[in-house]
């Protein structure tokens, strides 16, 4: 287990490295939401009861913390085939656990960076988020689920085009309709039920819920976890059958 | 120290490897030749848990490669033969990362990082990012890396490829050295006079199989001592003879041009491949 520092390390150089562009790259979505539908629809609107910007901020956090976590997995990728990086990891006395360890742990900073970011723009729009224990646990639970995702899928997707196209068909649709711009009691019967499946869904409401200070859905949020660890526990086992 | 049993690798049809039994003794300096696509790469592959064998089993210092591999990764340190550097991060950040991955302690790492980086020549250069080495400096950094955390046994690809002629020299001197100090060397090559000047036995794979085994001084012996090179046209032909008095005869009956001379790896090499026509 003790490698994965090996692991991390490299992670956080390499974050460390392009720290500046990954802020202005991380902030520009966000932003861009904030402005066109923020500002655009945000004033007269309410949903759920709260302003339309104040509903929307939380679930620029699981969105963004979800696809800047995902994002790991075509790093990993580029890192793999490209670079051929991942053969160090590979060859060295390091466990399958410990790598898993290290890229999950690179995933959920890269999330909580993005998270840190929207939370600025928050305070930029006057709005007030309930930033503590549990609201960092539920961007946690999110970013460890969809690092641990991301682990499964860099190493079964063998081209630069799969990963895109698991971007389109998988990540953009979910970060879009799991109640992250929009309630999802908006939905019919059927599609709310569908999409409630999803695990950005629960993890959406919980970190709306510890946000926006409301009583926190417990329930959810467990469930977010326990995506998370069958899908770390897959990650680490994929690992092991990556190799040609 | 490296035992191979067996080992055979598939990929789909095509048979990388077939059926290879190979050992190595401790403290052996080990060259590994064959030409292109003769499975020397995925030799190395399969032995530093790159690659799982399709069938059969290694032992590295004892310890199953597959059933025990972070004890046998523990002892081994690798050159690859494609460079796989961490390009946006520097020469000192890639030895970290190497050093933190061996469970070195960071002191240490700083100590033997700056030992081998002057020893391949690159002391000046340790907080350079790699995108901006030549492909010389990644090499050398690449070998500097598989040295830090004190190998047993060290795997290198091709290590001189891409190196300049006194680059190769510093080169061959620091392995020998190493050599000499215990550890024991498997090295791919397709510089033969690298073989024949530093390796106390040389396996010849062609098509995934060992076909020749032996020193370099009884492999040369075992293909005739002596070599006659016939130009006829623009086609070479070379001979080999036990002695010279029968090479000179020969010689003298040859219409063109020939050139007697002592036999070396390269015509063992090319004997046994077939790459060039032997009579
Ligand atoms: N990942 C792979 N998938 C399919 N075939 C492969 C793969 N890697 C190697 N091979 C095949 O295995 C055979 C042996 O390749 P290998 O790289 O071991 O050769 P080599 O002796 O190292 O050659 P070279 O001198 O060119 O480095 C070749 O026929 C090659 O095409
Ligand atoms: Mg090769």
């Amino acid at each position: 287990m003790k490698g994965f520092a090996g692991v991390f390390t490299r992670e956080l150089l390499i974050i460390k490295k392009r720290f500046l562009k990954m802020l202005i790259s991380f902030s520009i979505t966000p932003l861009l939401y904030l402005i066109a539908f923020g500002w655009g629809l945000g004033q007269r609107m309410t949903v759920e009861g709260v302003p339309y910007i104040t509903f929307l901020i939380p679930g620029l956090i699981a969105m963004g913390s979800m696809t800047r976590s995902f994002a790991i997995s075509s790093e990993i990728n580029i890192a793999r085939f490209y670079w051929r990086i991942f053969e160090e990891f590979q060859a060295a006395p390091v466990s399958d656990l410990a790598i898993a360890v290290g890229e999950v742990l690179g995933g959920i900073l890269r999330g909580f960076l993005a998270t840190a970011i929207i939370c600025l723009f928050a305070l930029l729009f006057r709005v007030r988020l309930h930033v503590n224990c549990v609201f960092l646990l539920a961007v946690l639970a999110n970013a460890f689920t969809f690092s641990s995702l991301a682990l499964i899928t860099s190493m079964i997707v063998r081209s630069h085009a799969d990963q895109s196209m698991l971007n389109n068909f998988v990540i953009t649709p979910m970060a879009f309709l799991c109640g992250t711009v929009f309630s999802l009691k908006a939905l019919p019967g059927w599609a709310h039920i569908l999409i409630a499946w999803l695990p950005l869904s629960p993890a959406t409401r919980a970190i709306r819920a510890a946000a926006l200070g409301r009583p926190m859905p417990w329930g959810a949020l467990v469930t977010v976890f326990c995506f998370g660890i069958v899908f770390f526990i897959l990650g680490t086992y994929t690992i092991r059958s990556a190799k040609a | 120290m490296i035992r191979m049993e067996n080992l055979t690798k598939r990929y789909g049809k095509n048979t990388a490897l077939n059926n290879l039994t190979l050992h190595v003794k401790e403290g052996e300096f080990f060259g590994y030749l064959g030409p292109n696509g003769a499975g020397k790469t995925t030799t190395v592959k399969i032995l530093t848990s790159l690659v799982k064998p399709t069938a059969g089993t290694a032992t590295i210092g004892g310890h199953d490669i597959t059933r025990s591999s972070l004890a046998a990764k523990k002892l081994i340190g690798v050159v690859p033969q494609a460079i796989n550097l961490d390009m946006e991060l520097t020469a000192w950040e890639n030895l970290l990362i190497h050093g933190l991955l061996y469970r070195m302690k960071r002191g240490a790492i700083r100590a033997e990082a700056r030992k081998w980086a002057a020893f391949v020549g690159l002391s000046g250069a340790l907080d350079k990012p790699v995108n901006t080495f030549s492909g010389g400096m990644k090499r050398r950094l690449t070998i500097a890396r598989a040295l830090l955390h004190g190998p047993r046994v060290l795997f290198m690809d091709e290590p001189t490829v891409g190196l300049d002629a006194s680059g190769r020299r510093d080169l061959w001197g620091l392995l020998k050295r190493i050599n000499r100090e215990g550890a024991t060397i498997f090295l791919t090559t397709h510089y033969i006079e690298e073989a024949e000047a530093l390796c106390d036995r040389v396996g010849i794979l062609d098509r995934g199989r060992l076909i020749a085994l032996d020193t370099p001084a009884a492999l040369i012996a075992s293909a005739g001592k002596i070599v006659v090179d016939v130009f006829e046209g623009d086609t070479l032909t070379s001979r080999f003879f036990p002695d010279r008095a029968s090479a000179g005869a020969f010689a003298a009956t040859v219409q063109g041009s020939a050139t007697i001379r002592n036999a070396n790896l390269e015509d063992v090499f090319v004997k046994l491949t077939g790459r060039r026509v032997v009579p």
